[in-house]
Parts: C-alpha cells; structure tokens; sequence
C-alpha cells in the first residue's frame, strides 16, 4: 500500500493500553482517511447505539488521522472527529501544523483514542512506539504555556534516549487549552498557538478523557509513494500555480474582514444583526502596517504560506501575539462583536486562542450574549458586572475567559450559543431563539447567505452534514467544486484546500494516482466513494442524541435571522425567501439520494454497500 | 552558480516562514524521499514564528573536520563543503560537539553525521527559496562576500538552536518573547 504509514494507534486510557491496528487495503481505498475513514469507524464502533453515547463521555471516540496525501500535497493537515458534542454527529475538523508529519514519519497514519484517563494525561508517540505520560503539570495552562513546556519536555525526553543523535528538532503536538480542559463545548483542538480544529468541539471531548495533548517526533521517511518522480513533478506543478496566486500570498483571507462585509455584504456583524459594514478601519492594508510582524507563514510544505504572524505594537494591547485572524476571525472576533481595529481584533484572538477556544463558536455565543445586553435580556448583573457593549474588546474578552472556565454566565455560554440560548430562554422566560445564528447546534461560519453575492447559497448550511461548518457546505449542482462532496476529498486525502485554488481539477486525481497507485477520479468519487462518506456521517447526523436529536422537516432551515430582510448596505431588504429554499432543499435532496424527508433512501444506501445503515434507519428514524 | 568556486548560502532568518520547502527538496535530493529528518537542513521552531533554517555554514578553519578521528569528514575543493563519507563515518558524535551550533547530526537509519554537502554547488533548499519567493537562503559566491560582513553573519549562523531562538523571539516579539521561551 502506498502513501499509508500503515499502521494506526490505538491508545484506552482507561485501561492504560497502546496496540497497533490496520485496515484492510479495501477499506482505506473506500474511506481514504481523515473524514471519510473517520466516518466508517464511527459507524463500525458506535453505531449500533450512536443515539445513547455522550459525547462528552468516556465511550465517544477520538480520532485524530492524517490521509494518504498528507504530506506529499502541498499543505499538510489532519483530520480530528468523533462524536461532536456540538452537532451529535460527526464533524471531520481538520488543522494544520506539524503534528501530521511527525506522525507519519514516526510511522503512524492516526490515533483511536478511547475512554478516560485516570489523571491529566498525554501521549508521546516516537518511531514505532508510543507511551502514555502525565500531564497533570501542564493542565491549567493556556496555548502558549503548553506549547512551550511540551517542547521543552520533549526534547530533553528525546535527548536522553537518544543523546548520540545531535540536536532534536521540536516534536510537534495537538494541544487543548483552559477550554477544552473544562469540557467547554465550543473548545478546539489546537497547534502552534494559533491554529484550531474548531468545528465540532473536539477539545472538549479531549478534556472529557483528560487528554491535555498529542505529542510527536518520527525520524522516518514519509510513506512510499507508487511514483516519486511524478509526485515530485506534482509538487512542483501545484507549487508553481500557488506562487501565481498573488493577492492570495500577499494577504491570505485577511483581506476579507473588509472586503466580504463591504462588497459581498454578508459579514456578521454586531451578531448578525447586519452583514454590511465600510469600516475602512479594518481594511487589510491596516493590518499589514500596524499588526504584521512576520509576512509569509506557513506550515509542512506549503507554497502559499497565507498566514501572518501579527503582534500589537502600541495602546491599551501592546504585546498581544496571534496569527493575523484570518476572516473568519476577523468577522466573528471583529466585526461580529462591533470591533472594527486591527489591535482590538488581534488582542481578542490571542485570547481565544491561548484559551483553546473555537474563534468562530467563540465569537458567535459572544455576539449571541452581546445582543442580549443591548436589547436588556442580559444585565450587568447577569453577566457579573460586565457592561458588554459592542466594540468593548476588553469586556468580551473577560466573558471568553468565564466562558473558558465556566464560571458565572460562562458555564451556561460554554454550552454554545444553541444549547445556551434553549437555557436562557427557560431561565428569562422570552423568546430569544430569533437572536441565536446556529445550524443544528453549531455556530454558522461567517459567510451570511442573504446577500446572494458569497460562495453559501440559501442551502448551504442547512443541508450540510457537517452543519454549520462554512469549509463544507451544501451546494448544487451536487458535483460543483465547492459542493460538499468536493471538501469531502479534501478533507479525506487530508491537506489543504487552500493550495488547491488555481489548479487543474486533474491534478488532484494525478496526486491520488501517484502516490496510491489507485486511479479514483471524478466518476467514482461522485457517484461512489464521497456519496457513500456522506451518507454515513447524514446517517449519524440524523441518529443525533442523547441531548438533541434533529429532524430534517424542522431542522434543515436556516436561522431565524436569514429570514428577517438585511437592513443595510447595497442589499437591504434581500433575505432567504422561504418557497425558493424550500425549492432548492428538495432539489438537493433528489441530487443527494434522501427521501423527501431528508433521509437517506434505501436503494441508495444498499446500492452502496451500506445495508446495516439503511436497517438502522429504517428501525429508528423513517 | 558555476560548481568551480567556492559558494556560500546567506541567510535572512526573519523571513523564514517555517513551510519547510527546505528539508523536502533537500531530502528528495539527497534520499529520493521526503525525509525531514534526514534532511541536511532543518527547520527549527522551538517557539512559532521563530522558525529558522538549521545547516552548515562552512567554518573557515573546519573544527569538525579536525574533530574527526576517522578522517571521514573532508573539505570540497570544488564547493567548500564539508563531505562525508559514510563508510568511514562510525556516527561518534564528536564532530557534533566539535561544531559551535551543534549542527550535523546522525542520520535516522544509516548511523553517519549529516551534513550539508551544498549539493555539489547547486543547493536545493535555496532554490526552492526563492522560487516560492521567501529569499530566506541566497547563494552567493565565497570569495565575493566583503570579509566583514561573512564574520559578521558567521557569527549569526554557527550558533546552538536556542541561542539562535532566543535572538529571533527577541526581534521579532520584543519584551513579550522571554515569557515564550
């Protein structure tokens, strides 16, 4: 087999027990890796019972898994999922950083992780070898802080087995801050500070198992390929194309936080209340000027390097440290919570990064809780003496920080903004469920659908399996490049998307070819491989529980607040009209092989392959 | 670069973006694999955005080369580099102590000190630089490099990895940076 390590870990921490596993060549060429292969253990393991498994609970499973083209395509990430305990079902939330090379070379496709740990604890995988470690001196500790003692730990680890080797590189780890630690459902699973897989709240499911973190050195080799040549001749080809994409280089998505709000009018801003802004203030150039202090960073093999690294330099932030927020950050760190300058917005995304908290779900409860201040639903006092007014960096700051901890009305927000608003609806006895921008529990990425001028049609959050994830949304026709089963693809073969703007769709197929040996092409992964990932994880989406539980007829909508007409900008008065939505969701059910219900059918299902699918949905929701 | 004169790589480490491009041409190059660890250049990110590029920067009096009680380790006429010979090489470790920035180090599986051999005089980690654009590592010609200016960026280089973070977190975070270290 080639591009797979080969072998997978499989760490109980309840029962303190580290084995090795395999798949078999056909399940891999069905399910790739990352998503797809994410997907189908879920399904083997755990989906006889899904409905009753917390995700919070020691029976849920880990799964951290890079693909066969980790590494060798340019960009290199992996793949965290298990059951979310944002959406209840199965959210394939990939990040990048080192983590998947180190893996790889240290001889490991991914990591199963089951049960819980007695004590605070972390896994140390080295070639071939693998250990379960204490980590009760680093819980507690925000994202740098770990980062830091895990680097420092892991060398001197590293250096004491093997003293004769020279100098060790850093091994490289996936971490979880105050946030995850503390079970907060909107907790992502981090790298290098600033990177996050945030959708599906995978840093609260490591906090459920008492795992602070994942460290990783491999001295080996990436995986043999089936051609090196041509996948050197690939690299080559995909990295030239990247160079080419100028602005892309220059300013990655950061040139967004202007320009979607200004132009496409469908930035979130003061929680979504409008989508239009022309705050020349956030434009990038300010950006660059004031914040930027490294200009290309980027992680294994990357062409692009869109990333920049941004530090504060003057005012009340001075010295704040992130990653430029790309615009997703800069929407719902900025814009989302009326911040419009470049200090206000890098300071909070330091903050929620060094919480381990998801930038968008973070963002998103905190608009959420900012429009309960401004319309008195929320009070000072409610909020223990924060006045939470837009613009107020220091004031959402301190509620991230009790969110992340859970203290006061942070225990209740660290629900997410779905679970919190069904709580404060109870506890305010009002209707404030038109306020909350959620899709089956998870907050909506931050490109609004109303305007008609972004990428998210009116569909493409509520049809989505993977809910309110804005890198994999629904979108006809169903073989389209941003249609969910394109991302499927990506998040599979486990790289990044962004280094596939600009390239031939080929390529991507040549890349399978050379470095598996399989041909999949655009065929077979249409009508076969991705429909049958989709499929299962819309099966487990449906199966739900034990929280929530969703009902394709209530629940494939929008939120409220995509009904209500934009009041602003160059699209005022464009909203979703329900009778096209409905149109097109039907639309998309025939393209995706549901029933009118939303369900998939059974042929399709059996055509498939996926017989025990189709009985379990047959037996429990149909 | 014509392969006859000594060449040398100068380094802008504030522009290093960390993507590595270096350890997979230099790897592909010297093993028909991507191998980062058996790459002779290694990037170092003991704190983000610190990120550097760790190779040979070709003493002029060699300590490693003297270090050696093999003599497996020689200079290039041709390029200045340091050559290795495998055979001989028993993977002792003296020429790592011997190097003021502790750079060569073993090779994963075939137990020999690795060291950057300039690829003969066509170094790939540089090339692949500026291609993307990043111009962290630019080949220049030895004997061009005013002296002044190599002592100085001598004196940059053949440093320990943590002495060469430590400068960097400096530059680049200011006072923020020794909390991050």
């Amino acid at each position: 087999m080639w591009g797979y390590a080969g072998k997978f870990l499989e760490v109980d921490l309840s029962a303190e027990k580290i084995n090795e596993l395999t798949f078999d060549e056909s399940i891999l060429r069905q399910y790739i890796g990352g998503r797809g292969l994410a997907a189908k253990i879920l399904w083997d393991r755990l989906g006889d019972h899904w409905e009753t498994i917390d995700p919070l609970g020691p029976e849920n499973i880990l799964l951290v898994l890079t693909g066969p083209l980790t590494g060798f395509f340019p960009g290199g990430r992996i793949c965290v999922s298990g059951k979310s305990p944002q959406s209840n079902g199965v959210v394939g939330s990939t990040v990048a950083g080192e983590f998947p090379i180190e893996l790889k070379c240290a001889g490991y496709d991914g990591l199963i992780i089951t049960g819980k740990a007695a004590k605070p604890s972390y896994i140390f995988i080295t070639d071939s070898q693998a250990e379960i470690r204490d980590a009760s001196h680093i819980w507690g500790k925000d994202g740098k802080q770990t980062l830091t003692m895990l680097t420092k730990e892991g060398r001197e680890k590293l250096r004491k087995t093997n003293p004769l080797y020279g100098e060790w590189k850093e091994p490289a780890a996936l971490y979880i801050g105050p946030a995850g630690e503390n079970k907060v459902r909107i907790a992502a699973v981090m790298a290098k500070w600033t990177h996050a897989a945030g959708y599906g709240g995978y840093g609260a499911v490591m906090g459920s198992k008492n795992l602070k973190a994942l460290v990783a050195k491999g001295t080996g080799p990436l995986p043999e390929v089936e051609n090196i040549e041509k996948v050197k001749a690939l690299i080559d080809e995909a990295s030239q194309r990247c160079y080419m994409n100028d602005s892309f280089r220059r300013w990655g998505t950061s040139a967004s936080g202007y320009e979607v709000g200004a132009i496409a009018s469908s930035e979130p801003i003061r929680n979504w209340q409008e989508e239009w802004h022309d705050q020349k203030s956030f434009g990038v150039d300010k950006f660059e000027r004031r914040v930027w202090i490294k200009r290309y960073w980027g992680d294994f093999g990357c062409p692009t390097t869109c990333l920049k690294v941004a530090m504060v330099k003057t005012g009340p932030f001075k010295g704040a440290i992130d990653d430029n927020p790309d615009y997703e950050l800069q929407a719902y760190l900025g814009t989302n919570l009326g911040i419009f300058t470049p200090e206000e917005n890098v300071y909070l995304a330091s903050v929620i990064d060094d919480l381990g908290l998801c930038g968008i779900q973070g963002g998103n409860v905190l608009g959420f809780a900012g429009e309960l201040y401004q319309r008195g639903i929320l009070t000072k006092e409610d909020l223990d003496g924060i006045e939470l007014r837009w613009g107020d960096a220091k004031a959402f700051a301190t509620l991230a920080r009790k969110v992340a901890m859970k203290e006061g009305i942070g225990d209740l927000l660290a629900e997410g903004s779905y679970r919190a608003a069904v709580k404060i609806k109870e506890m305010k006895k009002k209707d404030i469920m038109q306020y909350v921008v959620h899709e089956k529990g998870m907050a909506i990425g931050a490109h609004g659908v109303r305007s008609g001028k972004d990428y998210t049609t009116d569909i493409a959050y509520a049809c989505s399996v993977q809910a309110g994830d804005h890198t994999s949304t629904a979108y006809l026709p169903i073989h389209h490049g941003n249609s969910e089963l394109a991302i499927i693809l990506h998040d599979s073969g486990v790289y990044c998307f962004f280094n596939n703007f600009n390239l031939p769709r080929q390529l991507k197929w040549d890349f399978f070819k050379a470095v598996t040996g399989w041909e999949i092409g655009p065929e077979e992964w249409y009508e076969t491989t991705a429909r049958r990932i989709l499929h299962l994880q819309r099966a487990l989406l449906l199966l739900g529980g034990p929280d929530l539980k969703w009902n394709p007829k209530i629940h494939d909508d929008n939120p409220q607040r995509f009904y209500e007409p934009l009041p602003s900008g160059p699209y005022a008065g464009k909203k979703v009209e329900r009778a096209k939505f409905d149109d097109l969701k039907k639309e998309y059910y025939e393209e995706a092989g549901w029933d009118e219900n939303g369900i998939p059918k059974s042929e399709v299902l059996k055509q498939l392959g996926l017989e025990e699918v189709d009985r379990a949905l047959e037996k429990k929701i149909r | 670069m014509s392969s006859q004169e000594p060449i040398w790589i100068v380094r802008d480490y504030l522009k290093c973006s960390g993507c590595r491009k270096c350890e997979i041409a230099c790897s592909l190059f010297h093993e028909n694999r991507i191998w980062p660890e058996a790459s002779r250049i290694r990037v170092f990110m003991l704190v983000p955005g610190a990120e550097f590029p760790h190779f040979c920067t070709q003493c002029d009096d060699y300590p490693c080369v003297e270090s050696c009680p093999v003599d497996a380790l020689s200079v290039s006429k041709e390029t200045g580099a340091v050559l290795v010979e495998k055979e001989k090489c028993t993977a002792c470790g003296l020429c790592i102590d011997a190097c003021p920035g502790r750079i060569p180090h073993i090779h994963p599986t075939e137990k020999y000190a690795v060291i950057c051999d300039l690829c003969g005089g066509e170094p790939q980690c540089a090339k692949v630089c500026s291609e993307g654009g990043w111009d962290v590592l630019r080949v220049v010609s030895k004997a061009d490099e005013k002296n002044m200016e190599r002592d100085r960026a001598y004196k940059i280089y053949a440093r320990k990895p943590e002495e060469v973070t430590r400068d960097l977190v400096a530059s680049l975070y200011g006072e923020t940076g020794k909390e991050l270290i």
